[in-house]
């Protein structure tokens, strides 16, 4: 049963290896890979439709989806796509009305009150306006998952302060949340959801109330729990750097309904679907604005071709192979290629004098899509 | 004055202690899981009983529009069941609480309701019974709010503890109406408006230090 192998095999040894390096390395490495077993979810045709004054309003339709153990799972869409509903349907802060949601293999919906409790200890939350306690310490706030379910107090310290310094808070615990900042104080609400020591972590727009700096500083946070503890994390986000930055798959909703799922390098490489598209228009950037009114649709002598080679995914493109297959003098004019997941993905803007398909065609073969976005002068 | 007539005012000023004192215990004691109750058992809230909701909510409302000195004489056979007298402090204290429950339990309501619903779903997402919630969540976030609720409460507590006369159960009020008034006393009426002045400049410096101690972490 998983929450047998999450008992058992989660040794709190994972936890305490780190900062006892004496005490059984390999064990901690074995429980790592062990603990992939849990920590997935599964939605079945997950439905959610809320009734509301203006009538009934479909949150999620026919929801599909697979998370598998150790992912961090992005979660986009517009607002009111259905992605906070989503999220929420895990931990059974909000129910389908009908399909289901599985975690670790188990449905959830006929779960009682006590084993809804459980599930709640195994799946942890973080929240955009933190929702920690005024009136109590930081210890309080942490230590509160554990007091609720029973744990003995000697435990529970030893176990505060332990999430405590995983967050990298230790001389924070009896200040009050109101003396903290944003960013600290979403390091408490990340160590009050991970002191029951869950299998999933929900975040929900977790750094959306950051600033640019503090938001990188807990996606590296929340991507060094994945790797260390091997926590699932699902995480809702607006802002696409997010998902670049840490998802390993991501999840598109529109209207309620998943448009698009996949690695992230796969969808942000070549998104298909027009909702996808006009999400990650921000990423993705046009043509320079002193080039676009000097671009010609028609060549004439003495212009240059301007080729957009997108790559999505492939290995990352060789200069040389690319000047050697165009065979004339090739002339960058804007480049956004990055690695995401391992994998090249973006945008070259070349001017070549003179392409033909020929050249067109070889430069294929390097890999990537050639577009022929026009003409410029030669010597522009 | 002479010294009966300051006896007089002491004995009358620790019988108003005494009743407000306690009837303002019994009100906190009452008048919370009321409060509690009205919160909790709305629809959507971690209790719901829409139904108990609106029946509690209006026989809170009948008390709180029935004026005290009514309420002092109506409750006379209710005050007998519970006390075996209707004259006296302990008369006095019956109507007190029942007048002041209902009062505080509103106010108490309104600080309860100001706790931020997403608390309630953090704390139900770290897996918190209800139980947790009604205790590590909204009672300590509201607290401030209902300590000077509180305050509110005991000050007005003070003030309708004067109509307690009525019943004979003696107090500041008392004294006031009996010999400034009706035997034009002056400075007995000036030395009680002083120590009533007095008293509830304390009970509100008090209260409002509290709230400030507490809104400070």
């Amino acid at each position: 049963m998983a929450g047998l192998a999450f008992d058992s095999l989660r040794a709190p040894a994972r936890w305490i290896a780190r900062d006892r390096p004496g005490v059984a390395a390999a064990p901690a490495v074995v429980t790592a890979t062990e603990t992939r077993t849990a920590g997935t979810v599964r939605f079945e045709a997950a439905s959610k439709t809320y009734l509301s004054a203006a009538g009934p309003v479909q949150a999620l339709d026919s929801v599909d989806l697979d998370v598998p153990a150790g992912a961090i799972f992005g979660i986009i869409g517009r607002s009111g796509a259905g992605k906070s509903s989503l999220l929420r349907t895990v931990n059974r802060l909000e129910e389908p009305t009908s399909g289901r949601v599985l975690v670790d293999g188990e449905p959830i919906e006929a779960l009682d009150t006590a084993g809804l409790v459980a599930l709640r200890r195994r799946v942890g939350m973080i929240f955009q306006h933190f929702n920690l306690l005024s009136a109590k310490t930081v210890r309080g706030n942490v230590a509160l998952p554990l007091k609720a379910a029973g744990l003995p107090k000697p435990e529970v310290a030893a176990r505060v302060e332990e999430a405590l310094r995983l967050v990298g808070l230790e001389g924070k615990a009896d200040t009050y949340p109101s003396r903290l900042s944003g960013g600290q104080k979403q390091r408490v609400g990340i160590a009050r959801a991970l002191v029951s020591r869950p299998e999933i972590l929900l975040c929900d727009e977790a750094t959306s109330a950051l600033d640019p700096e503090t938001t990188l500083t807990i996606l590296n946070l929340l991507r060094d729990i994945n790797r260390r503890l091997g926590i699932t994390i699902i995480l809702i986000t607006h802002e696409m750097s997010v998902i670049r930055e840490i998802c390993s798959d991501v999840v598109v909703l529109e209207t309620g309904r998943v448009v698009e799922t996949g690695p992230v390098w796969r969808v942000f490489g070549a998104p298909e679907h027009p909702t996808t598209r006009a999400l990650l228009e921000p990423l993705s950037r046009g043509l320079p604005a002193d080039l676009a009114p000097r671009l010609q649709p028609h060549p004439a002598p003495g212009t240059a071709t301007v080729l957009a080679i997108t790559f999505s995914g492939q290995a990352a493109p060789d200069l040389s192979a690319l000047a050697a297959a165009a065979g004339t003098p090739v002339r960058l004019l804007q480049a956004g290629i990055e690695r995401i997941q391992g994998h090249a993905v973006g945008r070259m803007l070349v001017a070549v004098d003179a392409a033909g398909p020929d050249a067109e065609d070889r430069l294929r073969a390097l890999g990537g899509t050639i577009e022929r976005i026009g003409y410029v002068a030669a010597d522009d | 004055m002479s010294p009966q007539m300051i006896d007089r005012l002491w004995q009358a000023f620790l019988d108003t202690l005494v009743m407000v004192g306690v009837s303002a215990g019994i009100a906190v004691l009452a008048g919370i899981p009321l409060a509690l109750f009205l919160v909790t058992s709305e629809p959507g809230g971690i209790f719901p009983a829409p139904k108990a909701n609106r029946v509690v909510g209006t026989i809170v409302n009948g008390f709180r529009a029935v004026p005290f000195i009514v309420l002092l004489v109506a409750l006379i056979p209710f005050t007998r069941l519970v006390t075996g007298t209707t004259i006296g402090v302990w008369a006095a204290i019956v109507p007190l609480s029942v007048s002041a429950t209902p009062f505080f339990a509103r106010i108490a309501e309104v600080s309860l309701r100001e706790v931020d619903a997403g608390l309630i779903e953090a704390a139900q997402s770290i897996g918190c019974r209800r139980r947790h919630i009604l205790l590590h969540v909204l009672l300590p976030e509201a607290l401030p709010g209902i300590l000077g609720g509180f305050t509110i409460t005991v000050v007005s507590m003070i003030g309708a503890s004067a109509m307690a006369g009525a019943v004979g159960a003696g107090g500041l009020g008392d004294v006031a109406i009996r010999y400034g008034y009706q035997r034009f006393d002056t400075t007995v009426m000036a030395a009680v408006i002083a120590v009533l002045i007095a008293l509830v400049c304390l009970v509100q410096f008090t209260g409002d230090l509290a709230v400030r101690r507490l809104r400070a972490r």
